[in-house]
């Protein structure tokens, strides 16, 4: 006995069996309204048994798990689900908006696009209501809670759906050891075994094809479980093919721990037996509840769901004659009648079915139903020779479900997303595989070939070859000889005749997004001739399915309206994905402190415990500013900027990149990446360098030291370590592969302590007693081991404050420790740890550029008045050559100035344009500030701008024009405090 | 998300490796002497070939080494992996025309020294 389950839609409670899903249970209590259309509210219920689902979409769940836009016939039940209907209000019963349904003569294709043009600033008035009447269901506003995994998987063959053709694929590949993934996207394997009449039906005498195809499909299914080379996973849908075989599936679990699972497969061969959809037949009100395509409503009857007593099977082909015969077999129905498009038929199943009694109507089509919540007649008319109109009027039939069926279409997308090329075969309107352009195979039904005997054949034929490159005898496996069934022709009429007047039908092609047959009439009036037009402008194909049961009849109703060839119109690219997938999913476990690297120096605990403010510097979290009783931001750096130039400030200057450089071209090596000279360095001591780009343009800059004769240690700025290392890198492998220069990233071995002020000095000393501080023996720009504790440490003299410096490097593990020391050492001189705002401000006041600040990839260190630093005497250097360009060297480029406000207490915004004088708009913009601050050393606000000619503009005013108020600024030098740099010497 | 070579580590994936662009571009040796136009040559002018271009590539997430591809731009096929310094390998293949009818190097991109090349 199978376990009831209680569930809920639209507040109302149901039970369903296990393993049904919500389609199958709403069916079977009899709920066939199941949502309101996109466009015009219509009434709309289960169409398919599967992922092509247009209608049947839900909202499910609430709050903060809640999915819109779900397909009811992909979810299974469990206890207490809970879905609601979409797109109605207030109810799903009586929806208001279904006026739009009246007036639909108003809502033609390209509605939105000719009705909201004029007048133009009335769009923000349009676009509420726009917005209010767009999407369908919706996305929660709160975190969701559920966890979401990926997983990478390597295989010799993915099979991709496991109806006969995978199944038996799969085993082939098994057989030869190799190691098999094989994903079927529903619960159950067996792809459209499932729509088979069910065991019970074993002992009638009719049943015999059904048993046979169950019996093998058990027969594949026993061997391949035994296999410990293959690995099955159900309820998983690959959603992309990408390059080199790399397929992404997405697995629903739904379990506590985890909701779905990403899974990355790269696969050595892919075998696509991906089935086929079932499409529609496009006449007048084609789209009520009740109608439903043949052989998912032969799927549900399977399954012994309350189908209708009443069942008329509305088709062109012989197929869904399957369906007809077994509503009578199951007895689903009492009266079953199939309406047939075509003249004759004489299929097998056409011939089993009137040996059952089955009332048939060759020659005549459905042209149009009725029932407003739910189908409960059909008019029928007979249809003349040449298929294009009606003639005889046979009556009007009541039914309460309406099947229907206007052939199959491959499920070519993934075979598409591989870049294969499809061909068009006339004789059952399909787009099949032509031509491969990654190593896979396509076979069963995904490749036109819809009859057991030749898939069987097919699959081996094409898996030896497939297999062949892994040098395995493939075995063919022994099954029994099938009895054939012969199928009779099918003929594809695109849009059945009716009586009424075309352009007052509604003969709807693709149902989630409400297009119709004469929607795209009017696109092709209009002058839309392509494909890829058509849909755009009518968005046939468009919505959450991606047209998957209406692209081919969309195509055939453009080729039969404009007269061209489908082979020629070309079919539109298939994306991915295949069925919608969830931003959780995609996200997986990069969601929060997982999003991204977070980098921390070795003092940050520190800094937390002593209540700093953080900012983020590329991944690095670096200590803003360190707030104190209640400070706010300006009030702490203001003191941190002070204190630091009456006593001593501490940084944590950890974060800059450290390149170790050895090897016996070092030098020369220096000498070509920098601008300035580096052939007189003495060991011990350390230089200032600017880099640049062969385009001239300031990349970094930084201070380096020499260790020793053949060492040295290059300092980087935070945000540019990764990218300066690379491009060193990529000169020393690529152009100067000559030079024996090797580089190591140092940035985390070493934590660096940066202690400036003029009590530097004495701290250092009662830091390291036995080293000789003196200005004469440790002087600026030198560097100089030491030892504290046993613990070697490098300290180098250099300033980025203009205060006398010392930068301790001392290895990571010992440097929250010396921090700490320091700290306590320095209490008598009032040490006072700064962030990095503090360093902004300590450096604007002493006109030291940040690379990035002050630079955006196209200032010169001319533009910066550096050119000291730019060796006049280097034959070469990377960017020499750039600077002599005829637009580098030009004396009117955007120069590094001072700024100061007229008003000393004003502070500008970073960014703020500078002019030369107020006029109309367009203002000429002559520059624009780089870096901006107040500094409580001047007791007024400081800038630095880059300014056009702005080195010939001292003391000249311009003005800054704010939304509010025009600026009044004074251009200046950009070093404010101690130009002749007579502090850092202490 | 295609698989490349490392001629360091083996078959990776894409991910792991980042593109230099155009190969075979040697910084000149004489930059003083060079006019303008043909230090531009250098510095900007670079080939966009729809089909077969070789390429510099960096196991960046790996051995961090430089090596050179010979890649099919329109199929993303990889013909050949080989070290710097290596001169390019002669490789038969007819590049696909595109469907506008452009030359296969973007049109953007010719500079007048460039066609003299």
């Amino acid at each position: 006995m199978t376990k009831k389950i209680s569930f809920t839609f639209d507040g109302k409670k149901y039970f369903g069996n296990e393993n049904n899903t919500l389609a199958e249970a709403l069916i079977d209590n009899g709920v066939f309204l199941i949502g309101r259309s996109f466009k015009y509210h219509r009434p709309r219920g289960i169409i398919s048994a599967g992922s092509e689902e247009p209608n049947a979409i839900v909202q499910l769940e609430s709050g903060n798990v809640t999915e819109p836009n779900v397909r009811a016939t992909e979810v299974f039940l469990y206890e207490g689900l809970s879905a609601r209907s979409q797109n109605n209000w207030p109810s799903v019963n009586f929806d208001l908006g279904s006026i739009n349904d009246l007036l639909s003569p108003f809502f033609p294709a390209g509605f939105y696009y000719k009705t909201f043009m004029w007048p133009p600033k009335f769009w923000e008035k349009y676009e509420y209501f726009i917005r209010r009447a767009a999407g369908l269901g919706k996305s929660p506003n709160e975190d969701d809670p559920d966890k979401y995994e990926h997983f990478h998987y390597h295989c010799d063959v993915l099979v991709i759906g496991s109806g006969i053709s995978g199944l038996y694929a799969a085993e082939l590949a098994a057989k030869a050891n190799l190691k098999v993934l094989l994903v079927e996207q529903y619960n159950s394997l067996g792809g459209e075994i499932n729509s088979y009449a069910s065991q019970n039906l074993q002992n009638n005498k009719s049943g015999k094809k059904e048993n046979y195809e169950t019996k093998l499909f058990n027969e594949i299914n026993l061997k391949l479980e035994k296999f410990e080379n293959v690995k099955i996973i159900k309820h998983t849908s690959v959603f992309a093919y990408m390059h080199n075989n790399y397929l992404l599936a997405c697995q629903k679990i739904n379990s506590k721990d985890i909701r779905q699972i990403i899974w990355k497969i790269r696969a050595q061969k892919v075998v696509l037996a991906t089935g086929s959809i079932e499409r529609p037949l496009i006449f007048h009100n084609n789209d009520r509840p009740g109608i439903m395509l043949a052989n998912s409503a032969r799927k549900y009857a399977n399954r012994n769901l309350n189908l209708g007593k009443n069942i008329i099977v509305f088709t062109n082909n012989d197929y869904a004659y399957q369906a007809a015969i077994d509503f009578k077999l199951l007895n689903t129905a009492t009266k079953v009648l199939v309406v047939d498009i075509r003249n004759s038929s004489k299929g097998d199943l056409v011939e089993q079915a009137r040996g059952l009694g089955i009332n048939i109507l060759f020659n005549h089509v459905i042209s149009n139903t009725s029932g407003r919540k739910k189908i409960n007649s059909v008019s029928i008319h007979k249809i003349n020779e040449n298929t294009n109109s009606i003639i005889d009027r046979y009556g009007k039939v009541s039914c309460d479900l309406l099947c229907v069926s206007g052939g199959w279409s491959p499920t070519v997308h993934l075979f598409t997303q591989s870049r294969g090329k499809l061909i068009y075969r006339e004789s059952d309107a399909t787009f099949i595989p032509h031509k491969s352009f990654q190593n896979e195979i396509s076979i069963g039904a995904c490749n036109g070939t819809f009859e057991l005997d030749k898939i069987l054949e097919e699959t081996y034929l094409k898996m030896s070859k497939l297999l062949s490159s892994f040098n395995k005898k493939i075995q063919k496996s022994d099954y029994n000889k099938i009895e054939k069934t012969f199928y009779d022709k099918m003929k594809h009429l695109w849009i059945i005749p009716s009586n009424i007047n075309f352009n007052k039908t509604k003969m709807f092609v693709d149902y989630q997004n409400d297009v119709t047959a004469k929607d795209i009439k009017l696109a092709l009036k209009e002058g839309y001739k392509s494909i890829e037009h058509v849909k755009r402008y009518t968005t046939t194909g468009m919505a959450t399915d991606q047209g998957k049961t209406s692209n081919i009849n969309a195509l055939g109703i453009i080729s039969e309206l404009s007269k061209i060839p489908i082979h020629d119109l070309g079919t539109t690219t298939f994306r991915l994905p295949y069925t919608p997938v969830s931003f959780g999913a995609l996200a997986g476990r990069h969601v929060k402190e997982f999003f991204d690297v977070e980098r921390t120096t070795p003092m940050h605990n520190w800094h937390l415990d002593n209540g700093a403010k953080f900012e983020d510097v590329g991944q690095w979290k670096r200590a803003w500013y360190y707030p104190q009783n209640g400070e706010n931001m300006f009030e702490a750096v203001n003191r941190e900027v002070k204190a630091t130039r009456d006593g001593i400030g501490i940084l944590d200057a950890s974060t800059l990149g450290k390149i170790d450089i050895k090897g016996q071209d070092a030098n020369e090596f220096l000498n070509r990446v920098y601008t300035n000279s580096w052939s007189k360095l003495k060991i011990g001591k350390c230089r200032y360098g600017i880099m640049l780009g062969d385009d001239g343009m300031v990349i970094d800059d930084g201070v380096t030291s020499r260790l020793a004769e053949n060492h040295y240690i290059m300092t980087t700025t935070t945000g540019n370590a990764a990218s300066v290392m690379s491009k060193l890198e990529d000169w020393l492998q690529t152009e100067w592969p000559e030079l024996k220069v090797y580089l190591t990233s140092v940035t985390e071995q070493f934590g660096t302590i940066s202690i400036n002020g003029p009590f530097a000095k004495n701290l250092m000393i009662k830091l390291f007693p036995n080293v000789d501080f003196s200005n004469e023996n440790f002087s600026h720009m030198s560097f100089k081991n030491a030892d504290i504790d046993n613990v070697k440490c490098r300290v180098m003299r250099i300033s980025f404050t203009g205060e006398m410096c010392y930068e301790i490097n001392v290895p990571s593990s010992y440097a929250k420790s010396l921090w700490e020391k320091c700290i306590e050492l320095g209490n008598e001189y009032n040490i006072t740890p700064y962030g990095t705002e503090a360093m902004h401000v300590l450096r604007a006041e002493k006109g030291f550029i940040i690379v990035g600040q002050e630079t955006d990839g196209s200032v010169t260190p001319i533009d910066l008045d550096m050119s000291w630093i730019v060796s006049k005497k280097k034959y070469d250097f990377v960017g020499k050559r750039a600077l002599s360009r005829k637009d580098t060297a030009r004396n009117d480029r955007k120069q590094l100035v001072g700024i100061l406000t007229k008003d000393p207490n004003y502070v500008l915004e970073e960014g703020a344009q500078l002019v030369n004088k107020i006029s109309k708009l367009p203002m000429e913009m002559i520059g624009h500030v780089t870096s901006s601050y107040y500094s409580p050393n001047l007791g007024r606000s400081i800038a630095l701008a880059l300014v056009k000619e702005g080195l010939k503009k001292k003391d000249q005013t311009v003005y800054a024009p704010m939304p509010d108020k025009t600026i009044e600024v004074k251009i200046s030098n950009p070093v404010f405090i101690d130009p002749e740099n007579e502090r850092v010497e202490g | 998300m295609f698989l490349i070579n490392c001629p360091y580590c083996g078959e990776r994936d894409q991910a792991e490796f980042s593109c230099g662009g155009e190969a075979h571009i040697t910084r000149p040796k004489n930059p003083p002497e060079l006019t303008d136009d043909q230090w531009a040559d250098y510095l900007f002018m670079r080939k966009n070939i729809k089909g077969i271009q070789f390429e510099r590539w960096n196991h960046s997430n790996g051995c961090r080494r430089w090596f050179n591809v010979v890649r099919n731009t329109s199929t993303d096929e990889i013909i050949k992996v080989y070290n710097i310094g290596e001169s390019p390998p002669n490789i038969n293949g007819n590049n696909p025309s595109t469907p506008s009818g452009e030359p296969i190097i973007g049109s953007g991109n010719i500079s007048t020294t460039f066609e003299k090349k």
